[in-house]
């Protein structure tokens, strides 16, 4: 590649299929710097599109890959590559970065305020009150200690460790189940999730969404969990079964959830409108000012190390 | 008056019928916990009664010596003097400010209260609450339910909470609680306090306005005391800013209420996640549209867990009163 390009945004080449929720606040620096192909802007068809104008693209921002045969590099705005097709990347040799652990902290935060909402009945306390019942009635629903509870995080990466930190914090007593056991913490290991899911109180999902974890929480795990068993998913939502969740929740096998994402958002399960045990965000765990900036950043670096040649920063180890 | 000479039964003959417990209002406790009392004391309903409280009191009380109350049920001046015979105030509260301590101080009554049996829970919630308002968790939830999701799509973005300076007004047990959980999540906290904490790692300040103006959230955990009452003003909330936020768990009467609600109205503070109000159960209605604050029904010390803990302690201060042992968890009167 010739050194001269970065000078040169028009030579720059970054293909983006659909606008990152990044672009919102940060399309600009992103503008400034790179010849940005939008294909959602375009009144051509996306095939057709990418066979007029997209043919020399090494760069594409998130997925859509069969029909840029130069492509070199897949830039996501997020951490999860669920919707990359990984097996392809590495049949052609193209290689992905995400952002790295830019979210964690963010995710993690939310993770333990689902929790906490959850358990404490917070949303739900509000809901009394905004409704003008606190006036009227004298009911004491009690919530649930945090302290002594013993929590299973599903995944101890970014996000896990830092929610475990976090709940430990809080005198939650804290185990995981992890694809290997992790030598270097000091919380409890499980070698799979159904024995976590009957020695917790709570589980907390952290992992990555793969042909091995798709559904990985089902009835059997809920049942273990118990009836006052209570889930919160940062993750992705197919972890789940969700149609097995909602009947759970709907004949009291489970204490509560909190879910920040669904298999099939931005549609979350009505069914469960009407629980006062269940705590609903639209897919948000993510998504702070301070995140976004960051995401901006990392995400502009490794397109501007890619057009410099040299090594990006956070490359996916991809094992297909 | 002066009190009447002990004149308490051995402990092992002290029959229930004879170990009067007055109880102006029910204590929540009693929702889950009432039998474990009336099993062990006689419990003097006056709320139970056809008589005014006063009545009820010239007609029932007048040898009572133990009185068992909440922040519902205030014990007054004009209460105490209507109980020549007192000598004891359990509240099933942590704080005393409904309780006429220095009337308590004259007539030479002992207040217990409960210890710290609420502070971890309400730690938890005051944590819960400031997550909640910063990175806007029931708001999202009202997003999710109400349908706008599916059809809108957007959502506006939260404050990472790492980082921001976080203000605890009071370091006591649930202060302390909560330094240390916002800790664990990056916050860097500072407090203010009415004497400095040598052994605590943390800033401190030496009065609210100075803490306010550098910090990003205040968490108030202090007393409701003169001193502390309406502590939080216009000052103070124009000191925290725009996009400051205050979490009460505390007493409502900290905060003047007024100047709050102008102040979230106006968009002159960033948003407030409440436990607490000037007059519960009623919430200011201007409140009820705003989307950047949190309210709670005064429940953050509400936990299956610690209504035991609770009831154990009222309870364990009743038995050592009745049979003449210290008490458990004697509140120091200043007045």
């Amino acid at each position: 590649m010739d050194p001269q390009d970065h000078q040169q945004p028009e030579l720059r080449q970054v293909l983006v299929l659909q606008p990152p929720f990044v672009f919102n606040i940060h399309e600009h620096l992103f503008a400034d710097r790179f010849h940005v192909l939008k294909a959602y802007d375009s009144p051509l068809p996306t095939r057709d599109f990418l066979q007029a104008n997209a043919q020399s693209v090494k760069v594409v921002l998130c997925s859509g890959i069969r029909d840029l045969p130069a492509l070199k590099l897949v830039v996501t705005d997020a951490t999860g590559v669920n919707h990359i097709d990984m097996a392809e990347c590495v049949r052609r040799g193209i290689k992905v970065t995400n952002v790295g652990d830019v979210y964690s902290d963010d995710v993690a935060d939310a993770a333990v305020g689902l929790l906490i909402d959850v358990m404490r009945r917070i949303t739900s306390g509000e809901r009394f009150v905004r409704d003008g019942c606190w006036t009227t009635s004298r009911e004491y629903p009690l919530g649930a200690k945090l302290g002594g509870k013993r929590v299973g995080i599903v995944g101890l990466g970014n996000i896990g460790s830092r929610v475990a930190t976090r709940l430990e914090a809080m005198g939650c007593i804290v185990s995981y189940t992890s694809r290997r056991k992790k030598q270097s913490t000091p919380f409890t290991f499980y070698p799979n999730i159904l024995q976590l899911a009957f020695d917790s109180d709570a589980l907390v999902l952290c992992c990555a969404l793969t042909n091995n974890t798709r559904h990985m929480i089902d009835n059997k795990v809920m049942k273990a969990l118990g009836k006052k068993g209570i889930i919160v998913n940062v993750a992705r939502g197919a972890l789940v079964d969700e149609v097995e969740l909602v009947k759970c929740l709907l004949e009291g096998e489970l204490g509560g959830v909190g879910l920040d994402v669904f298999e099939n958002e931005p549609n979350a399960p009505r069914e469960l409108f009407e629980l006062d045990n269940v705590v609903f965000l639209p897919h948000a765990a993510a998504f702070t000012n301070e995140s976004f900036y960051d995401v901006a950043q990392v995400m502009i670096a490794n397109l501007e190390v890619f057009f410099g040649n040299k090594p990006l920063l956070t490359l996916v180890n991809n094992k297909f | 008056m002066d009190p009447k000479p002990q004149d308490h039964q051995s402990p092992s003959s002290t029959p229930s019928e004879l170990r009067q417990v007055l109880v102006l209002r029910p204590p929540p406790v009693f929702a889950v916990h009432e039998q474990d009392f009336s099993s062990k004391f006689h419990i003097l309903k006056a709320y139970d009664s056809p008589l005014p409280t006063h009545d009820f009191l010239q007609a029932h009380a007048q040898s009572v010596k133990a009185v068992l109350c909440s922040g519902i049920g205030p014990i007054t001046a004009e209460v105490i003097h209507n109980l020549p015979a007192l000598e004891l105030v359990v509240t099933a509260s942590t704080g005393v400010n409904h309780i006429d301590m220095a009337e308590c101080r004259r007539r030479g009554i002992t207040v217990t209260n409960t210890g710290d049996v609420f502070s971890d829970d309400v730690a938890d919630a005051a944590v819960g609450l400031l997550i909640d308002v910063m990175r806007r968790i029931t708001s999202g939830d009202r997003f999710v339910r109400s349908g706008r999701w599916a059809t809108s799509g957007e959502y506006t973005l939260g404050s990472k909470l790492a980082c921001k300076r976080v203000g605890i007004v009071g370091l006591g047990n649930i202060g302390s609680r909560v330094a240390t959980r916002l800790k664990a999540m990056g916050c860097l906290v500072s407090y203010t306090s009415r004497q400095e904490k040598h052994t605590t790692p943390f800033t401190f300040y030496p009065n609210i306005l100075q803490l306010a103006f550098n910090s990003d959230a205040l968490v108030i955990c202090c007393a409701l005391t003169n001193e502390t009452r309406h502590i939080i003003n216009n000052k103070v909330m124009m000191a925290l800013g725009k996009k400051g936020i205050i979490v009460n768990i505390a007493r409502g009467a900290i905060i003047n209420e007024v100047e709050l609600v102008k102040c979230l109205v106006e968009g002159e503070i960033g948003g407030a996640g409440l436990d607490v109000f000037e007059n519960e159960p009623n919430v200011p209605k201007e409140l009820f549209e705003l989307d950047n604050v949190v309210l709670l029904p005064h429940r953050t010390a509400f936990t299956q867990e610690s209504f035991y803990n609770a009831a154990q302690i009222l309870i364990g201060n009743l038995e050592a009163f009745f049979t003449n042992k210290p008490l458990l968890t004697l509140v120091a009167n200043e007045f």
